[in-house]
């Protein structure tokens, strides 16, 4: 029976995953900004979960084809090299996620000897000068 | 407190010929759903009742001199309860991820599973669709249970998109407390039915708000003889679930497209009218409409049952607020009307004679195939889930 629904290849199956259920959303934080990056951070925290397990999954795989063993995943002893190269990683990762904390206390120095200046002042001072 | 054993893993969902096919980390995403519940209700659930305890409640009766005398007065002052905020914001965020996990899973295949239901579906007289049916406002006025589009809303011809969607996610949501194949409701009927009225064999069954079966499927399976019909206002729920019946080898359940409140049969027609959790998804002219109707249709002798929540009659003002939390922010608009319902007299109205109605607990079947039990040990991981119901003999 024919109506007028699109044809599959209209179909956005990501949009769609992503579609709203219609009635008004409660939001129950104070701040309704601090809800949304909750809602962020969970879909992010299931996202690693899905990539402990996949890799779980491939540890288990691996050692029942006998390529290595798990105890040996767990008993891995980098060399001097490759532990520095680890470390560095860490530190580099840490550091990249928390990138933010790093430019707030930036603006604060900044701000402190006047060099933070806002974008409608300089504005205001280029339009004059 | 110790954690209770993981639910088991949705690898175990029980499958067949219109279910998603997925993968590892499709498995993994509502394994991650269904701890998230479990940690939800059994790590936080009870701070939330410590908070209003300890915090909430105390200051309530030193500003207004008396403790809360509602589920709304608990309501409002634990809006701003840090530790119910806090549950209240993860439970619809786990909600929405439900969602788009099960809709991802479905959208990405759609073409797939609507080809299988149509070939399942072909020429049987079984599934009676009708366009003209409308979907009532109390089905269309927001999103039920923040599925997006609702039970009904079809994105393509022969469309099942919702009803894969609804099937996928609800092990998750219930860690497996439904069975492999979520038809808990479904098989407490059956087994009450089997073990209090054991001579007793109904000729015609109707399941009115069927969705795609899952609850229809064990009583019909239960009186084999039996014509059984099962009637939904959403054309995807009826293609899916009469493509699933026959997949499951069910064969005896007319899916027909239609709404409660006019069926059409005639007077005394059906031995036997179920509901499963349908009555809260209606409305205060619909549900006495329909009690109505089914007075009509039940033949002398015939029985009634419904499983729904408890009423709140009778439970103290938290327990009567958590349980009305789905009536705000799960889009259930219609749960705390009629869970508030004088069920008796709403049953007296219809017609029913009030001496012949009744409450029960029906006792689930523990799935073993993912609730082993542990034998000697004496543990039952397995604990059987209780059923409320009410219901009356004509």
């Amino acid at each position: 029976m024919s109506t007028d629904l699109p044809p599959f290849e209209h179909l956005d199956p990501i949009a769609l995953a992503n579609a709203r259920a219609r009635g008004k959303r409660p939001y129950f934080f104070r701040d309704a900004d601090v809800e949304r990056v909750l809602s962020i951070t969970m879909a992010l925290a299931m996202e690693h979960a899905v990539t402990r397990q996949r890799l779980d999954a491939l540890e288990r795989l691996l050692e029942a084809r006998g390529v290595m063993s798990r105890s040996e995943l767990d008993a891995f002893a980098p060399d001097a090299a490759a532990e520095a190269e680890r470390g560095r990683w860490m530190q580099e990762y840490i550091a990249r996620v928390l990138r933010i904390v790093q430019q707030d206390s930036e603006a604060k120095r900044h701000a402190a000897d006047g060099s933070d200046a806002s974008m409608e002042s300089v504005s205001d001072e280029l339009r004059n000068s | 407190m110790p954690n209770a054993p993981a639910p088991p893993s949705w690898r175990h969902v029980g499958r067949h010929a219109v279910f998603p096919e997925s993968g590892a980390d499709d498995t993994a995403r509502f394994d991650f759903l269904a701890n998230l519940n479990a940690f939800l209700s059994q790590q936080l659930l009870p701070r939330v009742r410590d908070a209003y305890e300890q915090r909430v409640k105390p200051e309530f009766e030193r500003t207004r001199g008396q403790p809360p005398q509602s589920r709304h007065d608990v309501r409002k002052a634990m809006a701003s309860e840090p530790v119910y905020q806090t549950w209240s914001a993860l439970r619809r965020s786990s909600m929405e991820m439900r969602q788009q996990a099960g809709r991802a899973l479905v959208f990405r295949q759609l073409p797939a599973l609507v080809q299988r239901a149509a070939a399942l579906n072909a020429g049987s007289p079984m599934l009676q669709l009708d366009p003209a049916v409308e979907v009532p406002r109390y089905a269309s006025a927001v999103d039920i249970h923040c599925m997006p589009g609702g039970y009904h809303t079809e994105y393509v011809d022969d469309d099942v998109a919702a009803a894969a969607n609804y099937d996928c996610g609800i092990f998750a949501t219930t860690g497996g407390m439904l069975g492999r194949y979520n038809d808990g409701g479904g098989q407490a009927i059956a087994k009450w039915l089997g073990e209090a009225h054991p001579q007793w064999q109904p000729r015609r069954i109707l399941d009115i708000g069927c969705s795609l079966g899952h609850n229809t499927l064990p009583v019909a399976a239960a009186f084999p003889q039996a014509e059984v019909v099962a009637v939904d206002v959403s054309a995807p729920m009826l293609r899916y679930g009469h493509a699933r019946a026959q997949s499951l080898g069910v064969s005896n359940v007319l899916f027909r497209q239609a709404r409660g409140e006019a069926l059409g049969y005639p007077d005394d027609h059906f031995d036997l009218i179920v509901t499963s959790m349908f009555w809260h998804e209606t409305s205060a002219t619909a549900m006495p409409r329909m009690l109505a109707e089914i007075h009509r249709m039940l033949s002398a002798g015939g029985l009634t049952l419904h499983l729904e929540q408890p009423q709140y009659t009778g439970m103290d003002p938290y327990e009567q607020f958590i349980r009305d939390w789905d009536t705000w922010n799960n889009n259930e608009p219609f749960w705390g009307v009629m869970h508030e319902y004088d069920l008796k007299a709403m049953m007296a109205a219809a017609g029913f004679d009030p001496a012949s109605y009744f409450e029960a607990k029906l006792r689930g079947i523990v799935d073993e195939s993912i609730f082993p039990s542990a034998g000697e040990k004496g543990e039952d991981y397995g604990r059987a889930a209780l059923w409320t119901a009410f219901g009356a003999w004509k």
